[in-house]
């Protein structure tokens, strides 16, 4: 028994000194060149992946390495604001990114640029299964009975806000009023039968063979076909123009700002391009072919965002806080 | 069982020592477990009694709270009694393979909660190769949670079983009892605190869980949304203070099902010395 | 004769819907692309910083909580303190806390505008989204296992041995690493197995304080959720087989062990 514990207390000592060897092994790596942090989103994983890997081989990025850590946008954004260490930060939306902003770590000025701040784009696009056998084609074909939408958690996911956006701007563009573009909202609703707290996991839902059609990002649904999910997507007539926010932290080295330079350049809008993302870079969109839908509108056609976060999703007077408690109701 | 004649007085660094021990102890719970927790009802009542009050009343967190005490309840029964039997079986009945079925019990404590939420989903979703399909509704939920409260009760009535006197069960069938009989007038008296400890423990932990939950159930607001992913959503939702206010709402009602279940286990081994 | 059957068959039944043939598909899949892949899955650098991470919170984790343990069971049941009940339910409150409310806890004194997270970043310690975060996180979900085991065994044995070694003259420390400890130790042991696989499976409040860095704070658990997320299912499932095979190895040993011993 004794022969036990001194077997393992030398093993745990073992490891532990392992350990410390090798954290300090990693600041040491750091000491040669400069170690960047980048929190971002979970999707553009392996772009940014592909081009923290490319821009070491620029002269602007000579040296660099990055930590990087992926996941829902808003948990990200959160996870900066409580104290992850971060250098470039980027998000699905921009309220993650004006979080930031308001708790002191990103500077107002990040938006000042030609692209506004952003680094890609998106629409809001309907997936759908394998030849689209229920012939889902407009934002009517969702309420027709029967259809079973996937849609995440307005209060819990990024992407879900902008379905929502999508959903009521498209109404608006087809000529309703306010009121009836918010009642379309609550027959929509009436329609998910699943909410994933994030879009990710929306994705996975729809995959697993659950629900008709899923509102989703244009991009994922290409990122999931590429993985080989049996899916296909209909970008309907009326969409929003997502737009993905970037930027360096205040206290951020200055190859940060460089890697934001970077990631802007033809060479890195590309990589985004092949992996499905819109580049913001307009000499490359017709280079890519992405279906451009009729009336496309961008958030600012429907308020912009501060004015959508209060209307629509104040959790407690906000429209789809109110449409989470109809739908409810009506489920009980 | 303890010593019945007045001991040795005990020197004073026996004193000493137990004060040492229960200092280390109270500190390290205060550490890990009491700061942390007093950090969060801290924080839940940072806009005052009436915000408090208002966030627990919401329509939605009601509903969340109801779903959960009541989903926990059923998978608590269910696993009282599919707990004593696998138990019961692990003891006193012998099989090929017993010991490997034995150290499964353990699995559920150690496969991440996701990864139990998938294989049931897998298993039991929308591509069931057996063709049953709850996802995403609330026998979804009970599947999950059975899953992972499985341990609870079979491993806190195995050791009592271990250890019950047989003689007494043997008495009884010599007098003529049925099996049943004997079962219910010896033997289960003396499982039941077991049996008890194991539900709430189980039933704390149905409370809480949310790994599992909230891949297979569909976190529906007010049909599927148990407390967990409830209070998840509104700390997205930048409303800590309610998240917290909800949290403490459970933590609470944890530790009244604990205390409730210590009480009544120390009554119902009074008799015991 | 077929009451036993009956029994047998029942809980045979039950373990296999909802634990074995789960499991087994879990095990199924993670081999479906071959041994080959398999073994390429858990050997990327990801995955094998994953495992090295785990098992260091673990060696971190489990120790610390079994001294706990051991200790706090001894006060509840031999010091009989008033408010022991009531010590003995905070100890069982992480099995019932839900990880979110761990992780925003933790946050709530860790992070950036946590109690004492502020001055602890300001003067470079950072605690939250890093080991620190983590290692807190797991030893309070895996807090109560030892105690909860060796408290009915202390209960069990009895102080009469212990009150006789004292009168024959024994310090503390030897009545408790010769008559004590022996006693109890297989309830430590298996509370030690308990924790180490509570450590092993943790998810839900290590993701919140993690930060999800890279190939630095992540766990294995955590590496299982990013390779689900990246639609790389045999990643998943490779890594959730090697985690279960952890948690059924030490419960193997120690029943190794216990054979050995004779009990």
């Amino acid at each position: 028994m004794r022969s036990l514990i001194l077997a393992l207390a030398a093993v745990a000592v073992a490891v532990l000194a392992a350990a410390c060897g090798g954290t300090s092994e990693n600041s040491a790596e750091a000491g040669d060149g400069t170690k960047l942090t980048l929190v971002a989103y979970s999707t553009p994983r392996e772009v940014y992946a592909q081009l923290t890997k490319d821009f070491a081989k620029t002269d602007a990025g000579k040296g660099v390495s990055f930590d990087e850590s992926y996941g829902s946008s808003g948990e990200q954004s959160r996870a900066v604001e409580s104290g992850l260490p971060a250098d470039v930060v980027g998000f699905s939306l921009e309220p993650d990114m004006k979080r930031l902003v308001e708790a002191g770590l990103v500077d107002a000025s990040w938006a000042d640029d030609e692209h506004n701040g952003m680094v890609t784009n998106s629409v809001v696009v309907f997936a759908v299964r394998k030849n689209n056998p229920k012939r889902i084609e407009t934002w009517d074909d969702l309420v027709k009975d029967g259809v079973e939408v996937i849609e995440p958690n307005p209060f819990t996911s990024g992407g879900a806000r902008w379905n929502v956006m999508a959903a009521y701007g498209a109404q608006l563009k087809q000529g309703k009023t306010h009121e009836q573009a918010v009642a379309y909202l609550g027959e929509l609703f009436k329609h998910v039968s699943v909410q994933d707290k994030s879009a990710r996991e929306s994705l996975q839902t729809f995959s697993g063979g659950k629900g008709d059609v899923l509102l989703a990002y244009e991009n994922e649904a290409i990122l999931a076909k590429k993985k080989g999910e049996d899916i296909d997507y209909v970008v309907p007539q009326q969409t929003i123009l997502i737009e993905n926010p970037v930027a360096v932290t205040k206290d951020a080295p200055e190859q940060a700002t460089a890697f934001l330079d970077y990631i802007r350049s033809p060479e890195a809008q590309r990589v985004f391009g092949k992996a499905g993302y819109r580049p913001v870079n307009e000499s490359l969109a017709a280079e890519f072919q992405f279906p451009v839908p009729q009336q496309l509108f961008t958030i600012k056609d429907v308020g912009g965002w501060d004015e959508v976060q209060k209307k629509f999703f104040d959790r407690e007077d906000g429209i789809m806080a109110g449409i989470q408690k109809e739908v409810g109701a009506a489920l009980e | 069982m303890s010593s019945v004649a007045q001991p040795v007085p005990r020197p004073l660094r026996r004193r000493r020592d137990a004060t040492l021990s229960l200092g280390v102890t109270t500190g390290y719970l205060s550490l890990i477990v009491l700061i942390p927790l007093a950090a969060l009802v801290l924080r839940s009542t940072e806009g005052g009694a009436q915000a408090f009050w208002d966030a627990v009343t919401e329509p939605q967190a009601v509903a969340a709270l109801k779903i959960t005490f009541l989903i926990s309840l059923i998978v608590v029964l269910i696993n009282a009694v599919a707990g004593t039997v696998i138990a019961w079986v692990l003891v006193r009945d012998s099989f090929r393979g017993k010991s490997i079925v034995n150290a499964l019990i353990d699995l559920p404590f150690a496969l991440p909660t996701i990864v139990a939420g998938l294989t049931l989903l897998a298993l039991y979703g929308p591509k069931s190769p057996v063709g049953v399909n709850v996802a995403y509704t609330t026998s979804a939920l009970v599947l999950a949670l059975l899953f992972v409260t499985l341990p609870f009760v079979v491993r806190t009535v195995q050791p009592v079983l271990l250890e019950l006197d047989r003689d007494m069960e043997e008495a009884a069938q010599s007098l003529g009892a049925t099996p049943l009989q004997t079962f219910r007038r010896v033997v289960f008296p003396n499982l039941f605190p077991a049996i008890l400890s194991g539900t709430a423990l189980g039933f704390a932990r149905s409370l809480g869980e949310f790994g599992s939950v909230v891949l297979i159930s569909g976190n529906q607001p007010f049909k599927t949304e148990v407390a967990s992913v409830y209070i998840f959503g509104q700390i997205e939702s930048d409303n800590v203070t309610g998240a917290a206010a909800v949290s403490v709402v459970l933590l609470v009602a944890s530790l009244a099902v604990l205390l409730a279940i210590g009480g009544v286990r120390r009554w119902a081994t009074r008799h015991d010395s | 004769m077929t009451a036993r059957y009956l029994l047998r068959f029942t809980a045979l039944g039950y373990l296999a819907a909802l634990l074995v043939v789960p499991v087994g598909l879990v095990v199924q899949r993670a081999f479906a692309d071959g041994p080959g892949d398999f073994f390429k899955a858990i050997t990327t650098p990801e995955a094998m910083h994953a495992l090295w991470l785990t098992i260091l919170i673990a060696l971190i984790a489990v120790p610390a909580n079994t001294v706990f343990g051991v200790l706090c069971a001894l006060a509840i049941v031999r010091r009989r303190f008033r408010g022991h009940g009531l010590v003995n339910s905070i100890v069982d409150l992480p099995l019932a806390l839900s990880p979110i409310v761990v992780g925003l806890a933790l946050v709530l004194v860790y992070g950036r505008n946590g109690w004492w997270g502020s001055w602890l970043i300001d003067n470079g310690f950072q605690v939250i989204f890093a080991l620190p975060g983590m290692v807190l996180a797991t030893i309070f979900v895996s807090l109560p296992f030892v105690v909860r085991e060796v408290v009915p065994v202390l209960r069990e044995i009895g102080d009469e041995q212990e009150e006789a070694s004292a009168t024959l003259g024994a310090s503390s420390w030897q009545t408790f690493w010769r008559v004590t400890l022996p006693a109890i130790r297989w309830g430590v042991a298996y509370g030690v197995v308990l924790t180490t696989a509570r450590a092993l499976g943790e998810f839900g409040a290590v993701s919140v304080v993690s930060g999800r860095i890279a190939g630095r704070t992540e766990t294995m658990t955590l590496h299982v959720e990013e390779r689900f997320q990246s639609f790389d299912l045999t990643g998943a499932y490779a890594s959730s087989v090697l985690l279960a095979l952890l948690a059924v190895a030490t419960l193997l040993a120690m029943t190794l062990l216990r054979r050995e011993d004779g009990t």
